[in-house]
């Protein structure tokens, strides 16, 4: 048997929603379809004229191969980005949440770096690992790595990801030691009476009851780095070398916000949205099937 | 209670700051010079707004030059632009085609509308001609240019028992010897389009494009694919094979290369000649003319500059514009030109201030730091050597460093990277022609 309330006025209901609902048509599908519409034009930096080019702008991004290129280049950016940035925090909250003195403290220091700006993020390791002047580039060099990321795409593209998902690891700490700390005490303490070590009860109690938060970081973080990144790939490769760092995103910066090439950015961006649409799509229908709530 | 009085205290600071400069006309001028050259900007706003009774001017940084032309221009989109805004020279194209819509007001017409009494010819012609239109009418105020140089560790060379190079073939030589004696990345550059692409071809009299380098028209195409740029490019990768040239990034970012010894020889901006001085300690370093080409020619014509003019936009009033103009002929006055050139490394932009600096013996207690007007006022720019006016430039740059990176990456020759930029490049010149028509 289930318990209803009902509003005694059909209207009210739909005034209660109506703030939210303005707002995310104000907000979000407004700008989406702006971004739409100037995908079909072609329009001067100053917006003098613009000029109606169905579907050209779209055609010349699917005919440039190096655009093409990018949609795997962003594909191994995202899954690196979000697989090392959430086992990193998962291991670290793990750790945090065992620690019983100063425990504040270290939590503290560990949420730290999500005050860091994306680009600043992106800066920072960027001097760390210039081949010239940076100290982790210094020692790679005495352990015989020859670390030169202005040439070598795939040195580049490990430095951005590096530092994106370096960004994004306290923002996981913070959901991963939340989660851990609601995990009831007494069935953790049950396992370990059935003599239970530790790697066998995170694997079997801790981390499946971990689901709902790993789901939802999983979407947060494929998120942040398919639409969070450009600043920090602008800040340090721009790109380069060649494409090797050009992810969808800091296309979509580059070309509108660099190039003033505002048609082909919107179709690009119009394009990343389809993707991203697509591809939480696929994570509620088939990955949340996975999570125990 | 302490926020009330805060918020109150801001409030008489703001209230005080509106009626100073009440009965003056407020000009707002964004720019894109941060640290040091921010400061001498600022300095230059207040020391004018200190001696005028009618203008202020309100210097703003506003980012880098990319950031602060797309602020303009989104500013200008919804009717809240600046009076002066600083473009970068690759932004000209976009900047003039905009003009023919109305969206710029020349400084010849400011001039000459405020009753200036303008000459052009007092300004360098390198400088000049890349700002002009067709009817060689100044277009925008030139403030910061420079020209690339051969920047070189004296040191290490005299430690390698090498003179610095004047050619090409020099430079390898030098690269060779300066390796043998443990200089580990002896030949690079920074901005490499503009190094090794625009200013090779302007130093050698080559067209970058047709149509005059785009100055006659929208309808340019690419000609960098031809067989001397190859060639010189192709160079350059074989010494990369060989460890005499390591390529070190975008931009100056090679800049550290040189600065902590690793590289000797480095082809970039003059403008690096103020943050050089203060920050190489541990060995002599010089500046010396763009080396020739000997197979290309017998000598050099000019290098084309690099650097941001003032552009006016429109839609303001007109006392505002006086101040504009007024403000134009303080900061291109010899005095405040020889301060900047000589604190910074900038050419001087006009003639007067080249003399200046002179008078004021700055050549003697700086060496070399006149290599750049010297480059740029060697002969009489060609069609080939005032410059280039490409539309979308910005991205065709990146285009170039793209494909060059591929050559020193090894993925490309130098001959299937240059046609396929040219052929990239080309595709968006059509879009800009397209888009502005």
């Amino acid at each position: 048997m289930q318990k209803r309330v009902v509003f005694r006025s059909r209207l009210l209901p739909y005034l209660l929603v109506l703030p939210q609902i303005a707002i995310t048509l104000i907000f979000f599908f407004w700008p989406a379809y702006q971004a739409l519409e100037s995908s079909f034009f072609i329009e001067d930096a100053f917006g003098f004229s613009r000029q109606w080019v169905a579907m050209q702008n779209y055609v010349e991004l699917f005919e440039d191969p190096s655009y093409l290129r990018s949609f795997k280049t962003t594909l191994i950016f995202g899954v690196s980005v979000a697989v090392m940035a959430m086992s990193i925090s998962l291991g670290l909250a793990v750790a945090a949440n065992r620690v019983v003195k100063a425990a504040t403290g270290y939590r503290t220091m560990l949420i730290w770096p999500y005050a860091v700006a994306p680009a600043l993020a992106g800066v920072i390791w960027y001097f760390l690992m210039n081949p010239s002047l940076g100290i982790v580039a210094y020692w790679l060099k005495n352990v015989g790595v020859d670390w030169n990321h202005y040439l070598n795409g795939d040195q580049a593209l490990l430095l951005v990801i590096v530092a994106a998902a370096w960004k994004q690891v306290s923002y996981n700490f913070l959901f991963f030691l939340a989660g851990l700390q609601s995990i009831p005490k007494s069935l953790i303490e049950a396992a370990a009476i059935d003599r239970a070590g530790p790697v066998r009860r995170f694997w079997t109690i801790v981390f499946p009851l971990l689901t709902p938060t790993t789901f939802f970081l999983l979407v947060v973080n494929l998120v942040y780095a398919f639409f969070d990144t450009f600043a920090l790939v602008h800040a340090t490769t721009e790109g380069g070398p060649v494409d090797a760092t050009s992810i969808l995103v800091f296309r979509v910066y580059n070309t509108g916000f660099i190039g003033q090439d505002y048609g082909s950015s919107a179709a690009q961006s119009v394009i990343l949205m389809g993707l991203v649409i697509m591809m939480t799509f696929v994570q509620f229908r088939f990955v949340e099937r996975k999570v125990q709530y | 209670m302490k926020l009330k009085s805060i918020l109150s205290a801001t409030t008489v600071l703001a209230m005080a700051a509106t009626t100073a400069a009440a009965d003056k006309a407020e000009v707002q001028f964004w720019h894109a010079m941060g640290g040091q050259l921010g400061e001498i900007v600022d300095k230059f706003a207040a020391d004018y707004n200190g001696g005028s009774d009618s203008c202020q001017i309100n210097a703003v940084y506003k980012g880098n030059y990319t950031e602060n032309m797309t602020a303009a221009i989104a500013a200008f989109r919804a009717g809240e632009q600046p009076h002066i805004v600083q473009v970068f020279e690759v932004g000209t194209a976009t900047m003039m085609a905009a003009g023919e819509k109305g969206a710029i007001y020349p400084v010849h017409e400011l001039m000459a509308d405020a009753g200036v009494d303008f000459d052009q010819s007092a300004y360098l012609p390198a400088v000049v001609s890349y700002y002009t239109d067709t009817d060689n009418k100044l277009l925008s105020m030139p403030f910061n240019s420079s020209t690339p140089v051969l920047w070189y560790n004296k040191t290490a060379l005299d430690a390698a028992g090498v003179a610095v190079p004047t050619t090409w073939d020099e430079v390898e030589v030098a690269a060779r010897a300066l390796k043998e004696s443990g200089v580990t990345k002896p030949f690079s550059f920074g901005w490499q389009s503009w190094s090794n692409i625009e200013n090779y071809s302007a130093w050698h009299n080559l067209p970058v494009g047709s149509e005059e380098n785009g100055f006659a028209s929208l309808k340019t195409e690419f000609t960098f694919n031809n067989e001397a740029v190859v060639n010189h490019i192709q160079r350059i990768a074989d010494m990369g094979e060989e460890g005499t040239f390591v390529y070190g990034g975008r931009r100056g970012d090679s800049r550290a290369q040189f600065v902590n010894g690793e590289t000797a020889l480095w082809i970039n901006s003059s403008a690096y000649y103020g943050g050089f001085k203060k920050d190489i300690t541990e060995f002599e370093f010089g500046q010396a003319m763009l080396p020739l080409d000997t197979a290309v020619a017998d000598a050099p014509q000019n290098s084309i500059i690099g650097g941001a003019t003032l552009w006016v936009l429109q839609g303001h009033e007109s006392p505002e514009y006086a101040c504009v103009a007024d403000f134009f002929q303080f900061v291109s006055a010899a005095e405040q030109q020889a301060y900047w050139h000589q604190e910074t490394g900038y050419v001087p932009i006009t003639n007067a201030a080249y003399d200046l600096s002179q008078e004021q013996k700055f050549y003697e207690s700086d060496p070399m730091t006149d290599t750049a007007i010297k480059q740029l006022s060697l002969n009489t720019p060609t069609p080939a050597s005032k410059g280039v006016r490409f539309g979308n430039f910005v991205q065709v740059r990146d285009i170039i460093n793209e494909e060059l990176e591929a050559v020193w990456s090894g993925q490309k020759d130098a001959q299937t990277a240059l046609d396929e930029a040219v052929a990239r490049g080309n595709k968006l010149l059509r879009k800009f022609e397209a888009a502005n028509k």
